[in-house]
């Protein structure tokens, strides 16, 4: 028996060989529909839009009707139209939170931006264990909220003290200073509170944006005889304003909704005298269980913010045009 | 039980066992031996407070093996910090998911009366057995002609004090009006021993103090109906007029900061003389004895006493706090939720519980006046035994309804002394919370 050659003519002619070859059939009604750019547009948003629907534009259209019905904990309510607001707007616990929401993000803004920068700064420059400041100037940000606020509780706390301990041993006080236990004392341990926890934030997106600054800029200002001063206003602050405003902005966004911290350290006491909006929103709406007022005095957030990011992309859209 | 090999005899005693257990409750499971027939792996979630005496806790999380084995199915106790309870309750409505049962304070009932499960079959079988209930339960857990949750407890206070403080500042007994209480404890501020009380946003010390605060002066939130604020009167104004100077000749004026702990840390640090709570200072002290020590390095329970609030123009009164048990509407196991109550409620569960509070709290009925734990605990507690026998809740003088549970919600008579204390005349302070209680009463 002759066995076949490889290769040879014999087996080749065994060979199925597979070639392509135009299609005969209508592409499938799928591949179709993919090949439309509007509709492969629509399904791959699909997931972001459901998404979004379901975990954004849900619970804002819930809030919103929530905040124009009577609805109180595990009764449903009916429309009362906008008697919620105009009794938010008749309370007077409710006008002091407005005031202290509007008052606490102002200076803690403030202040988280002035220190942030100023630490950005700093950072900027060389010097020996550059790295671990960077990395441990981080911890506030990264250590949870209402840890670091507990921290701070104690420090503040009425009678144990550790500052006040501090500052009497050190001759500066003769009786302990009411942290907390006063309105006014309590609203700017809030803010020192806020500021050190957001200062990181601040600082690390600045350096950033220094970073991104050409050296040669800075030299070429300091040849032409600019200080110090002059370097930074006529070429850092120019260049790092887009930055500082995304920044900004960002941070009035989470300030003014602020609700861990004052719930911690204060729970808006004493007297009322420390709420914001949020934390006044969940005493009313959660913790008494008017679920339709407390919906209305949360909304009363909605304008503000509103406002706040219309500014930032009409600047933004303004940089992108220059 | 194996299944296939299942005979007949077999299946019909369980089957009157399960019908057994149906009839008669925990009654019938003790008497079958054997757990009733959830289905497997059936849970049921119960939430409590954090208990002020830890060891009641360890003891209720020891007898939860025990009610599993006896109900045939998982039960799992979770404690929570009492001011995240109401937050946690309107979740878990809203949500129509979460624990099937509640601890309830006060009387929270009438606020989540919709969502909670009709207990009378429970309430009135347990008031029965053991004489009848205190008379605050009513108010507080009665609502619309239903029993919503079980009554459990009520928890008194008395003022904690310094006894060998007091009696250096001339008094040997605990001064009985408040008159008398502002000439020692001015005395004892000015020596550095203040007296302790938190004006902030709490569930306990705050309102139990600041409720017949006013009632002792005369004033009240509302009239007999309950839909008229009265507040914004005689009594009310002298109240808050007493309360601006105690504050500031006798009080920690720190206690504006104050939750329901810093009291007790304070007393036990030595930095103030007396405080309302309930018994845990004195407790706590004896407990962990080793560690509580007076300026003498003595253990400073020795020193400590009790007295009730003193009496003002109108007379002497208290708030105390009853708690219940609520079973969620939305629970899928009411009925196992039941047995627990029923379980839970047995004298010998519910007395190891009673035991380890020593005092703390006393049982919903007057049947655990004659307890024998009353026998052994000290004397500075006695006076807990009989302490809900007389106890006004909020509301007074309407019946305490959802409103007034509203109103105490928000703080508002808490507020009322703490916007005094901090410079706002007593005639506006009464104002403020006068148009506020009318939003709530009359709006």
């Amino acid at each position: 028996m002759n066995k076949p050659i490889a290769g040879g003519a014999g087996s080749a002619a065994g060979l199925e060989v597979v070639l392509p070859h135009p299609r005969t059939t209508q592409p499938q009604r799928l591949t179709r529909l993919l090949e439309n750019e509007r509709a492969l547009a629509a399904l791959l948003l699909a997931p972001a839009v459901v998404i979004l629907g379901t975990f954004i534009a849900y619970p804002f259209i819930m809030g919103v009707w929530l905040s124009l019905s009577s609805t109180s904990v595990g009764n449903a309510g009916e429309f009362v139209g906008v008697k919620n607001f105009a009794k938010a707007w008749n309370d007077s616990i409710f006008r002091t939170a407005f005031g202290n929401t509007f008052f606490y993000t102002f200076w803690a803004t403030l202040f988280k931006l002035t220190l942030g920068m100023w630490l950005a700064l700093l950072l900027n420059r060389h010097f020996r264990g550059k790295r671990i400041v960077r990395a441990s100037m981080l911890l506030p940000f990264i250590v949870p909220t209402v840890l670091s606020t507990f921290a701070w509780r104690w420090m503040f706390d009425p009678t144990f003290s550790v500052l006040n301990w501090l500052l009497f041993r050190a001759d500066l006080i003769t009786t302990k200073l009411p942290f907390l236990s006063d309105g006014t004392y309590g609203m700017w341990c809030a803010i020192v509170v806020n500021t050190w926890r957001g200062m990181p934030f601040f600082a690390i997106t600045l350096l950033a944006g220094l970073q991104t600054i050409n050296p040669d800029l800075h030299e070429a200002s300091s040849l032409d005889g600019a200080n110090g001063w002059k370097r930074f206003w006529y070429v850092t602050w120019p260049l790092l304003k887009p930055v500082t405003i995304v920044v900004v902005v960002f941070s009035v966004i989470q300030t003014f909704s602020d609700f861990q911290l004052i719930y911690v350290l204060t729970g808006g006491g004493p007297a009322n005298s420390t709420h914001l909006l949020a934390t006044y929103a969940y005493q009313v709406g959660v913790a008494t269980g008017l679920l339709g007022e407390g919906a209305a005095i949360s909304l009363f957030m909605l304008p503000v913010l509103f406002v706040v990011v219309w500014l930032q992309l009409r600047y933004l859209r303004r940089m992108e045009g220059a | 039980m194996d299944a296939k090999k299942l005979n007949r005899r077999q299946f019909i005693t369980a089957t009157c066992t399960t019908a057994a257990v149906a009839m008669t409750g925990i009654e019938g499971i003790v008497a079958a031996r054997r757990a009733p027939a959830y289905a497997q792996g059936t849970k049921l979630h119960w939430v409590r407070w954090v208990d002020f005496i830890p060891e009641s806790d360890v003891e209720l999380k020891r007898q939860m093996p025990e009610a599993s084995k006896a109900l045939g199915a998982e039960v799992v106790l979770e404690t929570i910090n009492a001011n995240d309870l109401q937050p946690r309750i309107t979740a878990a409505i809203q949500s129509g998911s979460g624990a099937d049962i509640f601890i309830m304070l006060y009387n929270w009932a009438q606020l989540y009366g919709s969502q909670l499960v009709d207990v009378s079959d429970l309430a009135t079988s347990l008031a029965r057995s053991e004489g009848g209930f205190y008379d605050v339960w009513p108010s507080s857990a009665h609502v619309g002609g239903l029993w919503l949750a079980v009554p459990h407890s009520i928890i008194g206070n008395a003022v904690a004090y310094r006894r060998s403080w007091l009696r250096e500042a001339g008094a040997h007994e605990y001064p009985k009006t408040w008159d008398e209480a502002r000439k020692l404890f001015a005395q004892l501020k000015q020596k550095g021993k203040p007296y302790g009380q938190t004006l902030g946003h709490t569930f306990g010390d705050a309102p139990t103090f600041c409720y017949p605060m006013l009632w002792c002066f005369g004033g009240a939130e509302t009239d007999k109906t309950g839909k008229k604020v009265v507040l914004n009167g005689k009594g009310a104004i002298e109240s808050v007029k007493f309360m601006q100077a105690f504050w500031k000749e006798c009080c920690d004026e720190g206690g504006l900061a104050w939750d329901d702990t810093n009291n007790n840390r304070a007393f036990h640090a030595g930095e103030i003389s007396a405080t309302l709570n309930g018994a845990s200072i004195y407790i706590v002290a004896k407990r962990q004895q080793e560690k509580i020590k007076d300026e003498k390095g003595e253990p400073m329970w020795q020193d400590i006493d009790h007295q009730n609030l003193p009496a003002g123009p109108a007379g002497a009164f208290t708030m105390y706090l009853p708690m219940s048990h609520a079973i969620m509407k939305y629970s899928k196991n009411p009925k196992l939720a039941k047995d627990f109550l029923r379980w839970l409620q047995k004298k010998e569960n519910y007395g190891k519980w009673f035991e380890t509070q020593g005092g703390y709290s006393v049982g919903a009925t007057k049947a655990w006046e004659q307890n024998p734990m009353w026998s052994k605990v000290d004397k500075p507690l006695q006076i807990f035994r009989t302490a809900a026998r007389s106890t006004r809740i909020f509301g007074y003088s309407g019946p305490a309804t959802a409103k007034a549970t509203e109103a105490f919600s928000k703080y508002i008579v808490t507020d009322m002394y703490a916007k005094a204390v901090q410079g706002m005349s007593a005639e506006d302070a009464v104002k403020w919370a006068e148009a506020e209680l009318k939003k709530i009463y009359e709006g």
